[in-house]
């Protein structure tokens, strides 16, 4: 596997006066509570992890758990406090302002949660804004951001002003303004969580399709399991600080590592997170009937056709060679089973 | 009792009204005692006692220290006299190479400074307003004035009236569109027929300089300010206090620094300037969002394109509102400066006055009001300017404003040709209207004014007698009756009620300086007058702006007179009262009333307008009335804003009887006025200054902390 594109080894912030001492003398082995007693607070505990190249790592927990922090500390906004970050093999932390400035002009794009566009920048100057910042020409820089809000949608609105356009249209601008450098790494902050949930629903969908076009290395933050679920190659979850697990969307749901972990994997419909190879079968049994399901596909969408066979059926890859089984009670058993409530 | 018990607070206040009068009545006038008037203060009297602090003998009138506390600071004015002297005499002599005689020369070193300062300013004004009126000195600042001799065709020309009309016509049509164009074409047009053209441009040239460097320097130290902690705690007291300092009062100080002259009257106006500059600064700076600079930050932004494409523009409300301020500011000052010899309409308007031609005055003032409203309105129009990319222009339509200017340039300077042929032995009127060659309508003023006083002078005689005998003079000898012991404990008192110990010390502080200073009387006489403006104004303002508010579009006409009202310079509304009530304390009140009623209105509306729709609709879902409603609902809400208004009126109003000392007032004003034209007056208008800055801060701290706490208790942001 080629280098990871971010790289993460024990990274801490904590914030307060004398964090970096209290740090040290912790000595890798932060406890919340004592550096609260002393005025610190932890923001990030010790968080390791890679993200590679085009994979989009989300990372979910509730208010004040310290994914925003951390993230920060990913875009240097803020130093993080120990460890180490490598971003393509770049140790972050040692990089002097200016190659900082250089990273951040050409490999890194950002989305807020409050959108965080330019009040007196109309929309075509607030998505050129970060070529010009790079020193790129009006014209060149212009057309560049045209393109842009056609990639968006927003076309025939790029004269207007952040303040004459709905929230869905703003962040569409700061969706349009993150991605105007070509970044390899995209950065976004809960991006949809203050749209009303429709909007919700369509700006995921638009995301999904930009990604599936631009392939970028993602970071994602959200409080949103759903949504988490919905986008995700890896999940994160945060809790105090701390990195609770970080695994596929499937293994979170089927075997959550903790208890904080279940509480949120409690609701989900299964049937919409996992996929047929999660569940299935690798031993190729004898009784197995005609229909072939593709591995990679969601048990929801198979799972009627699959119920009404009577026989196990036959799981294939993309090449159509067979690579396990799958029988009907074993879909029953997964969709309605094991759930704390139905027991 | 139950009714005390069930508010504390009130049986507090109680008792502090029950001590301060008890001190009142237990604390007899000492017979000696009355309030001196005029220059006998200036004359040494033998029955004044005299003490020595520091090697300088202070000499005061002794009384009881319950009734009036000795004035132990009265050496102060003299230190700070002896202190600039020395800086500017005898600190740090230094050899500095001088171009005239060329040799060097022992000059102290602040005296250098000021005098290179005051070089710099000289030439910046005088470039301006030689473009705009022509003359010799940029060119003498470059060569000498042997070389000027020699060559008699060097001269800056200036411009003729035309094309300066004309031009900043196009630059408001640039910047703001038609309707700023027609406005700037006509302003300028009436200044040039009026003849007012000579002091009207030395004016403009006198703020074209002040204005952007006060602008440039307020904006830097905001900024500096916004980066470093330290920086902004060194500069908030003096902040403060130069806030509610009279413009008056810095005159006298600069006068020695700098001398007289425009250059003098820039630096004063810069030093009055600055400060609500980085105020305002400050204020946009701080709330802007933190994920806007993040935004920033991760567009690539280095420090500078942050603070320059991303943090000043964000904060561009706030901050052109500083801007509107310094505007403001500066067409005061270019009124108040003309007492130490700033050319200009301010001179016009002051000799007009003290000559009573009350016509003279007025168009002077109308000029000068008509010159602030357009670059109010043009650096408005400026900062909201919006770019068009997407027109695809030649090059015709994209320099047609520089070209037509250029037209304008040469048909302008034919006119002046023609007209230098036409008008053969006289004026060239289309060069430039010479100052009493306009169409004037002085004659038709002066005649209104004499119309009213002889129609109307019985009932004025009577109004004014009145206000004086039965509500002035008694309010009057209320406060001077004041021992100086009661007033402190009522103020400390009132500190302590409101915001703690801490507010108690502040105010305690505040009062002593003035308690302390020979001047106690004089600052009596100064709040008395204040506070009857206070009162007024308030009555007015709340009430015209409650109003208001009842209708969308008289709330946004009375915003809009309001803005128009505070661009006035503040010397223009004296000339209305004069008109009316002549030379009394009346007019001085008046004025007052007047000019502070402004904020009053202005912070009614906004305060009521803060109050958020959503309780609007809930109390009207409840069924309330609409007085209940505003009784009930709009009125608590938003009476922290109101108070906050209050504030600003208090502050205004002080201005106001400050600079009603010109009208003649027997308060600190006077006094200010007086060490004007005396050449040791420097100490004693700065100390007089900072005694009406701190009867500002006294109200500002008492307000500010009660408004703080309101609002925290009512989760107002």
């Amino acid at each position: 596997m080629s280098e990871p594109v971010i790289k993460c080894e024990s990274v801490y912030k904590i914030f307060g006066e004398n964090a970096e001492t209290m740090l040290k003398e912790a000595n890798g082995n932060v406890d919340a509570k004592t550096f609260q007693e002393n005025g610190c607070i932890v923001g990030v505990n010790n968080a390791s992890f890679e993200v590679s190249k085009g994979e989009m790592l989300v990372v979910m927990g509730l208010s004040g758990s310290g994914k925003s922090t951390l993230l920060r500390c990913i875009s240097r906004l803020t130093d993080a406090t120990g460890g180490k970050i490598f971003i393509e093999g770049q140790d972050l932390l040692n990089l002097n302002n200016k190659e900082l400035i250089d990273l951040r002009r050409n490999k890194m794009g950002m989305v807020f949660q409050s959108f965080a566009l330019l009040p007196h920048k109309t929309v075509v100057e607030n998505i050129a804004f970060p070529l010009q910042i790079k020193g790129i020409n009006t014209g060149e820089s212009i057309n560049k951001a045209m393109d842009m809000v056609k990639l968006v949608g927003l076309d025939g609105r790029e004269n207007y002003f952040p303040r004459e356009l709905s929230g869905g249209q703003q962040q569409r601008v700061g969706i349009a303004r993150s991605l105007a450098v070509e970044p390899d790494i995209w950065f976004l902050d809960e991006p949809f969580s203050a749209l009303d949930p429709l909007i919700r629903k369509e700006m995921q969908d638009e995301f999904l399709r930009l990604q599936e076009k631009l392939q970028k290395t993602i970071m994602f933050i959200t409080h949103d399991f759903d949504e988490a679920l919905k986008l995700a190659d890896r999940i994160a979850i945060m809790k105090d600080g701390i990195i609770e697990q970080l695994d596929t969307p499937a293994n979170i749901v089927l075997n959550p590592a903790t208890e904080y972990v279940r509480k949120f994997t409690e609701e989900v419909p299964r049937e919409k997170v996992l996929l047929i190879k999660d569940v299935m079968d690798s031993s190729t049994t004898e009784n197995i009937g005609d229909l072939k399901v593709l591995r990679d596909e969601i048990i929801e969408n198979v799972a009627e056709k699959i119920l009404t066979q009577e026989k196990t059926v036959a799981v294939i890859d993309n090449n159509n060679n067979i690579v396990g089984s799958i029988n009907p009670t074993k879909i029953i058993n997964t969709v309605f089973g094991g759930r704390k409530n139905n027991n | 009792m139950e009714f005390l018990k069930k508010y504390p607070k009130l049986f507090q206040w109680l008792f502090l009204l029950i001590v301060f009068f008890a001190l009142c009545f237990a604390i007899d006038v000492p017979e000696t005692y009355k309030f001196i008037r005029g220059q006998a203060e200036f004359v040494k009297d033998p029955n004044q006692s005299t003490f020595v602090f520091l090697g300088k003998e202070v000499r005061y009138y002794a009384f009881d220290v319950f009734w009036r506390l000795p004035p132990l600071l009265g050496w102060l004015p003299i230190w700070i006299n002896d202190s600039l002297f020395f800086l500017m005499n005898d600190w740090m002599p230094m050899e500095f190479w001088n171009e005239d005689t060329q040799e060097y020369k022992t000059r102290p070193l602040v005296l250098q400074i000021t005098r290179n300062l005051t070089a710099f300013m000289t030439f910046l004004i005088e470039l301006i307003r030689e473009i705009l009126l022509g003359g010799l000195e940029t060119i003498v600042a470059f060569t000498s004035w042997d070389w000027i001799d020699a060559n008699p065709w060097a001269e800056l020309p200036g411009l003729p009236w035309t094309i300066v009309a004309a031009g900043s016509a196009i630059l408001a049509y640039k910047l703001g569109g038609r309707g700023l164009a027609i406005f700037a074409g006509l302003a300028m047009t009436y200044i040039s027929i009026f003849g007012q053209w000579k002091p009207s441009m030395q004016t403009l040239s006198f703020i074209l300089v002040a204005a952007p460097l006060s602008f440039i320097f307020g904006l830097s130290l905001g900024i500096a300010a916004f980066k470093s902690k330290r920086v902004e705690k060194a500069l908030y007291p003096i902040l403060l206090v130069m806030q509610t300092m009279p413009q008056y009062a810095v005159l006298v100080p600069a006068l020695v620094l700098f001398g007289v002259g425009d250059h003098a009257a820039v630096i004063i106006t810069m030093i009055v300037a600055v400060p609500p500059m980085i105020l305002l600064t400050l204020l946009g700076l701080r709330a802007v969002p933190p994920e806007v600079i993040e935004a920033g930050r991760m567009s690539g932004c280095n420090n500078w394109q942050l603070m320059f494409k991303v943090l000043i523009p964000t904060a561009r409300r706030d901050i052109l509102i500083g801007v509107n301020q310094v505007i403001m500011v500066c067409f005061s000052m270019a009124v108040i400066s003309a007492f130490i010899g700033a050319k200009g309409l301010g001179f016009n308007l002051l000799l007009a006055l003290n000559q009573l031609n009350i016509g003279l005055a007025l168009e002077a003032g109308l000029c000068i009001s008509l010159i602030a409203i357009l670059l109010d309105k043009m650096s408005l129009a400026w900062a909201n300017k919006q770019v068009d990319y997407f027109g695809n222009l030649n090059f015709f339509q994209r320099n047609k404003n520089s070209l037509f200017f250029g037209l304008i340039m040469i048909v302008g300077i034919v006119l002046a040709y023609f007209g230098s042929i036409y008008f053969k032995d006289g004026y060239n009127y289309l060069f430039e209207v010479p100052h009493n060659k306009g169409i004037s309508t002085a004659d038709f003023w002066n005649k209104g004014v004499d119309w009213i006083f002889d129609t109307f002078f019985v009932y004025i005689k009577a109004f004014n007698t009145w206000l004086i005998v039965e509500v002035l003079q008694p309010m009057r000898a209320l406060y001077l009756r004041m021992p100086a012991i009661a007033t402190l404990v009522l103020v400390v008192g009132a500190g302590y009620l409101i915001g703690g110990t801490r507010s108690a010390l502040v105010v305690c502080g505040l009062t002593l300086f003035i308690a302390l200073s020979p001047w106690w009387d004089r600052a009596l006489v100064t709040t008395y007058m204040a506070t009857f403006g206070v009162i007024v104004s308030c009555i007015i303002g709340f009430t015209v702006g409650t109003l208001c508010f009842q209708n969308k579009h008289s709330t946004k006409f009375m915003l809009n007179v309001c803005d128009i009202f505070q661009t006035f310079p503040s010397f223009v509304y004296l000339i209305p009262v004069m008109m009316l009530f002549g030379i009394t304390d009346t007019s001085v009140l008046i004025a007052v009333i007047v000019y502070a009623t402004i904020p009053a209105t202005r912070y009614t509306i906004e305060g009521l307008r803060s109050v958020p729709s959503g309780l609007h609709d809930a109390a009207t879902m409840s069924g309330v009335t609409k007085f209940q409603r505003l009784f009930k609902i709009e009125f608590p809400l938003a009476f922290p804003h109101m108070m906050l208004g209050l504030n600003q009126t208090i502050v205004f109003a002080l201005f106001m009887v400050i600079i009603g000392a010109f009208i003649g007032t027997e308060d600190l004003g006077q006094y200010i006025l007086k060490a004007l034209s005396d050449k040791k007056g420097a100490g004693i208008g700065l100390t007089l200054g900072i005694c009406v800055a701190f009867i500002g801060l006294i109200f500002d701290n008492l307000i500010r902390t009660w408004v703080d706490k309101r609002k925290k208790h009512l989760g107002i942001d």
